[in-house]
């Protein structure tokens, strides 16, 4: 027998033990993976010292052959079966695709209208598991430089991805096998990597307003955040899902197709040529004002100031969309104090300019703008997974756009507006109009747009087991809850019954939960045991974290809280835990006895929350409160 | 999750329609430092989803409180009046009236010479006719007189609308 550990109540029977945390940018070009070290956070780069893993995949007959620099090299010789850019296609659609899909080489096979697979030369393949192997990659990056485990992972995403594509990016993960913090908005890392907390702290300032400008290849950002306390707020999210650096190079090349009097239709071949030509001179001119160019049989020049008359058009784009989401921010372009120049398009020096101009402030962009993003990650990984004190920064973002339900005529009805700081919970009542109706559908959509067509399908669910009564006499309580990484769940109650009704979740681009089951499956089938390991492990960590919350808040309010019998109940409840933890090795068993634990202790804690509450402020005098 | 305590509990402020809105604001970022999921993320699964629910909870008193709109209709929420519905419409036809006259106005602003200008105008009136309101229905919630309360909430519903459709058209007309 083992011997027993006794330890104070509220307090962790091992030894403080630092855990390991990374923050990962997932991107749609490179991706990244940071971790702190002795307070700093830093990039880990792979053996040869690359930074960056370009997010590709090449797949073989046999499954994916290799992932990163590797992979990149058979685009040109295989392109079908080099998969790149496939964040672009998480939780998308096949009608989403067929917008820009044909900017993509691949072969897509889109099955009832979700999430379309690519064709490769190993099977379909879905977007989520190619993330999925960019992420492995970079976990193992991690474990190597650990030299053991990961703990856990922040994985950031930009500010305007939906509920799908937040859903897609989780579901890699799992299928990766890595335990996800918090998925963090892009711009809100890029701020918590500039250490903006800590200059707050020593100034004078009551609070600070910050904008985060991130321009990527294909992609803008505008993030309005307010600093208050140690507290990051989004206050606002807006941009352009379709503008980028890669806009700058097009204008350059059509500049050059007409000096060289081309006509409008390229082949593909002079096409890159042009585009790997605008690519140059855009770079070269961020040092020298004139740049000689020869493309094919052509020379010429190009001036800066020629440049700038070819992309100012599109960097006043972006700065449109700043003035949007100041205005939905309720801020004054005068009063933010800070700008952040994040993504590699900022590299272009006019636009730090034209910026700087509109903000009237000079940007902050010390920091490199391809790691800013994982960096921030980085720092907020370290703080969840418990290695720095519970009295640092907190992040409240924003949801970036608008939720709501398919009404009569295919309008929406918005539930959740867009902005609304999560988590966040509504509630709406329905009843039914027809009589003895037993079953309801509801279809969940995200969007501003007027119309149910024009918006983001999210899911479809169906509520069955409805009493059957004349029209009009049910009323079912619908509750969507909206977590901190900005995913929904819903759940269903017909009120006078007291039923809860059954949901039937049909997410419209997701995997379903038994397909996640079966992907992961299909991963260790050559390692069964691995994943049965796995599995116990986690369950055995659930469980002594369950246990470690339950004596703790025994301890603290249990004699206040319950009466004898309840107090006898949980303390049962808790020392069966403990013993079937240690004793079992069949982690199903011990998941079945933990949610009989926490169904057990659901009244307890709805008190205990319920007394905190009413406790958290009412023992302070406002000036504490004001100092605090 | 259901709590016994109300919006202006959890603020620890008296039930009142006088909010002082910086401290509400110092408040709710120290209830959300406490509550947050985020300061449950290496607790267990169950004091997680209790820790979103909370916070749910915290951010909707906190939305609920800093709206004039919002906080008019919750205190009569408390009083067992429903003021919530979109669709109760006072019956004051001097102020239908009004209303109409500056929908009107604001159909025109499109096609005027400097729509700006006309937006600013239009915008100062209705604020300050919104303002008006708020200390009608602050001095009739006092007086206990709920039946005026709630048709004049039916009147801040009107102007807090408009004031939407007024920064929503010039955010149009900026982005042209």
């Amino acid at each position: 027998m083992a011997l027993l550990q006794i330890s104070e109540p509220g307090q962790s029977p091992q030894p403080h033990q630092r855990k390991h945390a990374v923050g990962i940018d997932l991107g749609t070009t490179n991706s990244l993976v940071a971790t702190v070290r002795s307070g700093m956070a830093e990039v880990l780069a792979d053996e040869q010292g690359r930074d960056l893993l370009p997010s590709v995949v090449h797949y073989i007959k046999e499954g994916v052959s290799c992932v990163g620099y590797e992979a990149a090299e058979h685009n040109i010789s295989d392109p079908l079966n080099t998969l790149a850019s496939v964040k672009r296609l998480m939780g998308r659609g096949v009608a989403d695709i067929k917008t820009f899909g044909s900017q993509l080489p691949y072969e897509f096979a889109g099955d009832d209208g979700g999430m379309p697979k690519i064709k490769t030369v190993s099977g379909m393949v879905s977007p989520i598991q190619v993330s999925a192997e960019i992420l492995r990659k970079l976990a193992g990056r991690a474990e190597m430089a650990f030299g053991s485990a990961l703990d856990g992972a922040v994985i950031t995403v930009p500010a305007y991805f939906d509920e799908a594509q937040r859903q897609a990016t989780k579901d890699a993960a799992t299928l990766a096998g890595i335990k996800v913090l918090r998925l963090l908005n892009e711009p809100t890392a890029a701020a918590i990597a500039y250490g903006l907390d800590e200059a707050e702290q020593s100034s004078k300032h009551q609070q600070r307003i910050i904008a985060i400008y991130d321009l990527g290849g294909g992609t803008f950002d505008i993030s309005i955040l307010r600093l208050s306390k140690g507290v990051f707020e989004v206050l606002a999210t807006g941009g352009d899902s379709a503008l980028g650096g890669d806009d700058f190079d097009r204008a350059i090349a059509d500049w050059l197709r007409q000096q060289m009097g081309m006509g409008e239709d390229l082949n593909p071949i002079e096409q890159r040529i042009l585009l790997e030509a605008a690519k140059s001179a855009k770079e070269q001119l961020t040092d020298s004002p004139e740049v000689e160019l020869q493309v094919l049989d052509w020379q010429g020049t190009l001036t800066r100031e020629l440049m700038h008359n070819l992309i100012d058009g599109l960097i006043a784009k972006t700065v449109r969309a700043c003035k949007k989401s100041l205005r939905d921010a309720g801020v004054a372009q005068d009063q933010v104090n800070d700008v952040i120049l994040v993504g590699g398009s900022t590299r272009t020096p006019r636009v730090g300019e034209k910026v700087a101009e509109f903000f009237g402030t000079q940007p902050l962009c010390n920091l490199d703008p391809d790691q800013v993003v994982a960096m921030g990650a980085a720092l907020q990984a370290e703080v969840l997974v418990g290695n720095k004190s519970g009295d640092d920064m907190l992040l409240l973002d924003v949801i970036p756009l608008s939720l709501g339900i398919e009404t009569m005529g295919g309008l929406i009805e918005k539930i959740i507006h867009r902005n609304t700081t999560i988590p966040v919970a509504k509630a709406q009542e329905f009843t039914t109009f027809k009589d003895g109706q037993t079953a309801m559908a509801i279809h969940i959509l995200q969007g501003e747009r007027e119309l149910a067509s024009d918006c983001r399908s999210l899911a479809r669910f169906e509520l069955r087991g409805i009493p059957p009564m004349v029209a009009g006499a049910a009323k079912i309580r619908v509750s969507y809850q909206v977590d901190a990484d900005g995913l929904l769940s819903v759940t269903a109650r017909e009120l006078t019954s007291n039923v809860e009704s059954r949901i039937e979740v049909k997410p419209s681009y997701g995997l379903g939960e038994e397909e996640i089951t079966s992907m992961l499956q299909d991963s260790f089938s050559h390692a069964r045991d691995d994943m049965q390991a796995r599995a116990l492990r986690e369950q055995q960590v659930e469980a002594d974290r369950m246990i470690e919350d339950l004596l703790a808040a025994l301890y603290k309010d249990g004699d206040s809280l319950l009466d004898i019998e309840e107090r006898q109940c949980l303390r049962v409840a808790v020392e069966e835990l403990r013993e079937l933890r240690e004793a079992t090795t069949e982690h199903r068993l011990l998941a079945r006895q933990i949610e009989s634990v926490a169904k057990a202790s659901e009244e307890f804690a709805a008190r205990r929350m319920d007394a905190s509450i009413k406790t958290a402020l009412a023992g302070q005098t406002l000036d504490e409160i004001e100092k605090g | 999750m259901k709590l016994s305590s109300d919006f202006f509990e959890i603020f620890a402020i008296p039930v009142a329609w006088q909010v002082d809105s910086s401290q509400l604001q110092s408040k709710y970022l120290k209830l959300q430092q406490e509550f947050h999921p985020d300061r449950y993320a290496s607790h267990s699964e169950s004091e997680k989803r209790l820790a979103v629910q909370t916070a749910s909870l915290i951010n909707q008193a906190y939305d609920t409180l800093k709206s004039p709109l919002k906080r008019a209709q919750y205190l009569l929420e408390l009083k067992q009046i429903d003021a919530s519905q979109d669709s109760h419409i006072t019956s004051d036809g001097a102020f239908l009236m009004e209303q109409i006259e500056l929908r009107e106005a604001l159909a025109d602003v499109r096609d005027s010479a400097d729509p700006f200008a006309l937006l600013d105008s239009l915008r100062s009136s209705v604020d300050s006719s919104y303002s008006e309101q708020q200390n009608q229905f602050q001095a009739q919630y006092q007086a206990s007189d709920f039946d005026h309360a709630f048709n004049t909430v039916a009147k801040m519903q009107f102007s807090a609308k408009l004031l939407d459709e007024i920064e929503q058209l010039e955010a149009e007309l900026e982005d042209l």
